[in-house]
Formats: structure tokens, sequence, C-alpha cells
């Protein structure tokens, strides 16, 4: 059982993550958006969606943190557990308390706001259940930590070497078994989470434009470069007017 | 010096009545689609009046365009790179769909199913945004012909600007205001802002002919264009999730065919032809610190195709022969800058806007006319110009920053052609002083009023097709039996003829469409020796009326 879990499919997990994103890359670039709906509304979505992305941002570095940088590495520049645990604590917490509201406000503006309800997809239903879920039982383990306070677990001893020895193609699957039920849920749905990723509309995260830093503002392309578009199927973005999300 | 080709449009606003023709068909042809409801590509706004989005032109609220920074160099209005990459989770300054208008259809069933009653059936507004009832309060032209404007006409950005700064009140009366229509397409800007706020890089600029386009591949729905363009003339498609614009027709100007909205102008109104300019001098130009400069410096940026170390470095940028020469004759060039009566539309934005107007002299006229006096006299005329501060002050801000000397030029000369032509169409001699006056002899005097007023077809459209060489790209392959009077063309499409999926975009579909809709001949020889009967008058016998005729030996 053990080696399903932390032996198999964390490596599933990566082919369905790898080969789901190239497949949606070349055959849905119209379909690889953000796709928007303030459009519909604006007012909430200016509080909510940058509480949940910059709040996730810092999630995502912290886990880094957390996982890619052993505990020893730490230590010899004299950061001591006690410490280290405290920042992540504090940080974490808040991070993960202001993204959990961020996608409160969100799911909620979602569910209220008749045109942004209707253009709601099932896939979209189904991404958010997994997104809560996984951001949930993340701040669910940290507060579990909180609680025990000094007999608090060390996953730094127990997933954090788990996690590293993937990459090694050497998986560590006993340590990562010592570690508590909560943190063994809150990795199973954050598997589950990367390996919808590239069929959900989260793929706009691997677009992140960090290039506009650095490209010129105006772009010159030349008519023949890139394909035309060819006869095929009648492509979407060309659906009769009307409301059909209504039945959707 | 790098010599790029803009294909580049000139309204003459004199011409224009208001019929929306160029917007219907442009949305028939264009944004007929679900997610593009409320998208015009095309739009005609009356003036004074809000404008389509409501207010668009405040960009102190839409922070569109470029502004000069402290140093004196060019930067989006909305910050600079990294500002704007940590607003992209919400854009800051997006209009709603609230700032547009909810798109709306009616319940027509129920005018065919509902029960039979002692009331009349009602066709009720539904909402195409959520399918529901709704209350139609707003549309792209709610303010058509002046409607509400003695209420809302202090609501247009221009008019609050004028009268800040100037004494007297526009009046919004309905015998005292003035009134012309502006069409308002895709600026396909030299110094696009759109382009410089995608994140992605989507929004490009062709190489070959200027035009501005979305990658549809690359979009990735940032919106951050949105609130860019100035003129927010990038409308978000809200199904779709990507940025959608005007794309100046290119399948039909790829092959030689003026634009939807400028083919179907019921006025003639609209140019289109070739600018050259000088790339490498545009940031420059842009950067000009005086705005009411911006217009010179922007004519500056357009070189004479005539001059031959233009047409040199036209070529040496692989510019093909064919299209310095169309250049040439572009009646765009002519208009803004042999003549310069053709002005950008709000230059101070610095994007290079590169649909040019002229502007109306109509406001001038029609109340010279309604209070008796002599509209097509010179000396009235000039006087009237210079006496009728508001109208000519409102034009200044929507075309030269504020400028009011270049504005009156432009109406002067539209005076004096209308002065000088008078003359001549009643058999008299043409006064020479008149076209002197406004520094141009009577020859180009002339030649502007059959440019004006009598240019046909392929005078006013000056389109040099996409190069022959390069045609293979241009097609595509497809089913070779899809193709005009291929079997596979009947095939008919939920948007009519030719629409939906068969027909390819490609230059054997364009061209004969091109030979049916510009001929005026029944169209003979061309097509396999057939002759169309609907074209054909019943006099005479057109070749290929019968089979031919089988020789007594064969």
């Amino acid at each position: 059982m053990n080696t399903v879990l932390w032996g198999v499919l964390p490596y599933v997990m990566v082919v369905v993550l790898v080969a789901g994103s190239i497949w949606r890359y070349r055959y849905d670039k119209f379909g690889w958006t953000t796709r928007s709906s303030q459009l519909y509304e604006s007012r909430l979505l200016r509080i909510g969606s940058p509480l949940f992305h910059f709040g996730i941002l810092v999630v995502i570095i912290g886990h880094i943190g957390g996982l890619v940088i052993p505990e020893s590495w730490t230590e010899a520049v004299g950061v001591s557990e006690g410490i280290y645990h405290v920042n992540a604590l504090v940080f974490g917490g808040l991070a993960g308390a202001c993204t959990l509201a961020g996608i409160a406000i969100l799911i909620y503006r979602r569910r209220r706001t008749g045109p942004v309800f209707m253009a709601t997809t099932r896939n979209d239903k189904a991404m958010y259940v997994v997104l809560v879920g996984a951001i949930a039982l993340g701040l669910w383990t940290t507060l579990v930590s909180v609680g025990a306070g000094h007999e608090a677990h060390n996953y730094r001893e127990s997933v954090s070497p788990w996690f590293r020895s993937l990459f090694m193609l050497q998986p560590d699957i006993d340590s990562m078994a010592a570690a508590p039920v909560q943190f063994h849920i809150h990795t199973l749905v954050g598997m589950l989470l990367f390996a919808i990723w590239p069929f959900t509309r989260l793929v706009h995260a691997f677009t992140a434009p960090v290039h506009y830093l650095f490209r010129p503002y105006i772009v010159y392309r030349s008519r023949d470069a890139g394909q035309r578009p060819t006869a095929g199927p009648r492509r979407r973005g060309w659906d009769p007017v009307g409301s059909p999300d209504r039945d959707r | 010096m790098r010599v790029m080709a803009q294909l580049a449009m000139v309204m003459n606003l004199d011409k224009c009545i208001g019929c929306h023709t160029c917007s219907v068909t442009c949305k028939q042809a264009w944004t007929n689609r679900a997610g593009t409801e409320y998208v015009w590509f095309n739009n005609v706004e009356t003036r004074p009046g809000q404008g389509y989005p409501r207010r668009y032109e405040d960009q102190e609220r839409w922070r569109g365009g470029w502004t000069l920074n402290k140093r004196g160099n060019l930067e989006l209005r909305t910050g600079g790179r990294v500002k704007r990459l940590l607003g992209i989770f919400a854009s800051p300054v997006q209009p709603e769909l609230a700032d547009y208008y909810e798109p709306w259809t009616y319940d027509y069933r129920m005018l065919t199913e509902a029960p039979l009653g002692d009331d009349f059936p009602v066709a009720r507004p539904k909402s195409l945004i959520t399918g529901e009832d709704t209350k139609v309060t707003w549309s792209a032209n709610w303010d058509d012909n002046l409607g509400g404007t003695s209420e809302l006409g202090h609501l247009d950005p221009v008019v609050e600007k004028v009268q800040r700064e100037s004494e007297d009140k526009i009046r919004f009366e309905f015998e005292r205001t003035f009134m012309f229509y502006l069409p308002r397409i895709c600026e396909h800007c030299l110094n696009p802002s759109c382009m410089a706020s995608c994140p992605s890089g989507a929004i490009y600029k062709r190489s070959e002919d200027g035009i501005v386009l979305v990658d549809q591949d690359r979009c990735r729905g940032w919106r951050q264009c949105v609130t860019g363009c100035p003129y927010k003339k990038i409308y978000f498609n809200h199904r779709s999730g990507k940025a959608e614009k005007c794309t100046f027709c290119y399948p039909r100007v790829e092959v030689g065919l003026p634009t939807v909205c400028a083919e179907t102008c019921v006025g003639r109104l609209r140019y289109l032809g070739l600018f050259l300019y000088d790339a490498d001098a545009v940031t420059a130009a842009a950067s000009t610190p005086d705005p009411q400069d911006l217009y010179e410096a922007q004519l500056d940026l357009m070189l004479d195709p005539s001059d031959p170390a233009v047409a040199a470095a036209a070529k040496a940028g692989g510019i093909p022969d064919d299209w310095i020469d169309a250049a040439r004759r572009s009646p765009v060039y002519a208009l803004a800058k042999t003549y310069r009566i053709a002005l950008p539309l709000h230059p101070e934005y610095r994007t290079m806007p590169m649909v040019w107007y002229v502007p109306p002299l109509s406001p001038v006229v029609d109340l010279l006319a309604e209070q008796g006096h002599d509209a097509e006299d010179r000396a009235t005329l000039f006087g009237a110009i210079d006496a009728l501060r508001i109208p000519v002050e409102y034009l200044a801000e929507l075309f030269t920053a504020g400028r009011t000397s270049t504005v009156t030029e432009v109406l002067r000369k539209l005076a004096a052609m209308r002065a000088y032509m008078r003359d001549v169409t009643l058999g008299r001699d043409g006064d020479p002083s008149i076209p002197a006056s406004v520094g141009l002899t009577e020859e180009s005097l002339y030649e502007l009023y059959r440019l004006l007023a009598i240019a046909k077809y392929d005078e006013r459209y000056v389109i040099p097709t996409a190069h022959a060489e390069q045609a293979h790209d241009l097609e595509e392959i497809g089913c070779a039996l899809d193709v005009d009077d291929g079997p596979g063309m009947y095939e008919s499409g939920p948007f009519g003829e030719a629409s939906g999926r068969p027909v390819p975009v490609a230059v054997e579909t364009f061209q004969a469409l091109k030979q049916r809709q510009t001929t005026d001949a029944a169209p003979g020889g061309d097509l396999s020796g057939r002759v169309n009967l609907l074209n054909w008058d019943g006099s005479g016998r057109p070749d290929g009326l019968f089979p031919p005729k089988r020789d007594g030996a064969s």
C-alpha cells in the first residue's frame, strides 16, 4: 500500500502532469487562457483575486523552502528547528489564511454573481473542490502542528527527505509512511491537484508572463510566420449568439 | 531609416450620414458570435456624445495610451512593466459590461406561441449574458443623433474639456447645437499601447502591412490590452476568454479588396491606401513633448514615396515594387500629407493612430444655412469658421490635441473648395484667388475636389495585394472541391452562404468574390464561358449564353 501511494503515485502524477501539459499545449492553445470573468464582475474580484494569488505564491515559495532545502542546511546557517517552525507557522499560516480567504471570496462571487456562475463549467467546479481541499488540508496540517507545540511532527525529517528522494528515483517510502495521517491526505490531494492541472483552467499558471519584463514593447511579426488556420471542423469561438450557458 | 509599409484609412466625416451600415456589416462579418455580442469592431458615434464604451476618452479614469514620464520618456499610463505585472491578478481599470451594455435579444417565441387571450403577447427583452429577463437601459448607440444629449451631453469628455477651457457654454438646445458622426475602427497604430500592455506578447503588428492583430493561440486572457488601448477598441470575448479586435479585414485586403466597412459604406467616405513610414523614428515622434505638436510629428513620419531616396530605402527594406507604386497612388497619403486635410484621432494618446479623419465642415455650413446666409460663399464661410469657436474647439480636441489653428486651416481648405467649385459648377470662371487664399493652386484644388467628391472605387481603395511569390503562404490546404463553384461551396453555415466551416480563407475564393463584386459587366469569358442569367439584362446575346456551335466537321 505504502509503495503504491508514495512510490508509484508520485510518478504517475508527474507523467500525467507533463504529458497532459504537452498535449494541452499542442492541441488546445485556444483554450489556454485564464477565462477571466472580470467583465461580468470586478468589485469582489479585485479583492479576492490578488489575495488568493499572492497568497498562493507565498505558499508555493514556502513549500519549496520546506521540501527542497534539507534541515542540515538551515541548521548550518544557524537557524534552529524552533525558529524555523515558528517562521513557517507564522508566514505559512498567514499566507494560507490569505489564500483561503481569497478563494472564499472568489467562490462566493462565482456562486452569487449570475453571469459568473453561468460561465462556470463542471470542470471548474471539480477543480475548485480539489483546490480548496488542498489548501484547507494544508492549513489543517499547519494548525495541528501549532496545537502540538514542541511535540509537533517535524515534517522536514519525514516528508521532505521523501520528496527529495523522488527526484533521485529512489523513493524513501518508509520516511513518508512515518508521517502523520493529515500530511498523507494533504499530499494525496496535492498530487490529485497536479494530475488534473493540465486539464483545467489552472494551466494559465504555466504561462505566467515573466518574459513581459524583457520583451520589446512593439512586436513585429511577418505574415508568413506562424501557421495559417486550417479548414478543419468549425473552430471554437464561432458559436452562434444566444445564452447556451444555460443549457450546459 | 527603416522604411515600412502601413495600410491606413481616411474617413471624410462630411459625408457620414450616420446610417451604421459599416457597423452592421462588420458585425455580421466578424462578431456575430457568442461571447462577442457586445463587440463592435466598427461603431459610429454621434458627437457630441459619450462614445462607446461610455466616456472612453476619459483617460484619467481609463488610463489608456502613453504618457511622458519625468525624464521625458514614453511610458504606459498604467505604469512600468513591474507595476503592471503585479496588477495582473485583477486588472485595475478594466471596463465592465455595464460600461458597454448588456446585450439582449427578445423572446420572439412568445409572439407566436402565446395562448389566445385578451392581451397582446409581448416579446420581452432577454439578456444574452444570463438568459434572464432584462431591462434595456443602454446600448452602443444610446445617444445616437443627440438622443438624450440635452440631459447627458455634459458627460462627453471632450465637451467637458472644451467647457473647462472656454468661457462659452456648449448649448445642447436642439436649435443651437451642432452634430456630426464619428465612425471608429481600430486605429492600427504605429506605436500601439495595447501591444505594449500585452503580457503574453500575443498582439503583433504585421511587418508587411502594419495591421495589428491578436494571436488567438498566444493570448492568455490577461486583458491588459483592454486597459492599454485608449480607444477601447480591444474587446474581451467573454466566452473564449481571449482578446479580439478589428482585423482590418486582413483576409480581404490581402487580395486587394477593401475592408467590409469601407466596401459597404453608403456615403463612400472611406479611403484605403498605403503609407511608407520610418519605423526607427516612431518612438522619438511619439515622445514629442508638446501634445499639440504630435500631429506634425506623426505627419513627418510619413515618407514621400515619390522621393527616389525613399523608394530605394523601401526597396532595400524588402518592400515590393508594386507596393511602392501603390504608395505613390495612395489616396490616404494625398489626403493626409499632400493636402494636409486628414487628421489623426486623439494624437495626444501618443499611439500614432493610422485611421485619419477629414474633419467635417458641416456644423459650420448647417448653422450658416439655417441662419439664412450663403453657406457657399468664401467670405461668409471663412468668417463663420473664425466666429463659430465651439465646433472648431471641439474638433481640435478630437483631432489635434486642442490646436485650433490646424483645424481652422483644414476647414478653410474645405470651405475654399466649396466656394471655388460652386463657380465652376455654375459655369462661371473659377476665382483663382480662392485656392490661393488657402495655399493651393486651382489644379490641386480641383484634384482635391475630385478625390473627395467623385473618386471611384479604384481611386478610393488602392490596396496592393499580398505578394504573388508569398501566395502559397496565404492559401490553405483544404479540400479542392470546397472552393468557389466547387461542390462543397453550397454547404451553408448558420450565418448564410459561405459561413461556417468549409470555404477557406484563400486567394482563389477571394479573387472570385472580388470578380463578382467589382465587375460591372456580366461575367463572361472568365467563368469558363458561362453567363450568369441573373446579371443578364435581356438585351443582346452575350458570349457564352448558348454553348458553342459545333462545326459541321466535328
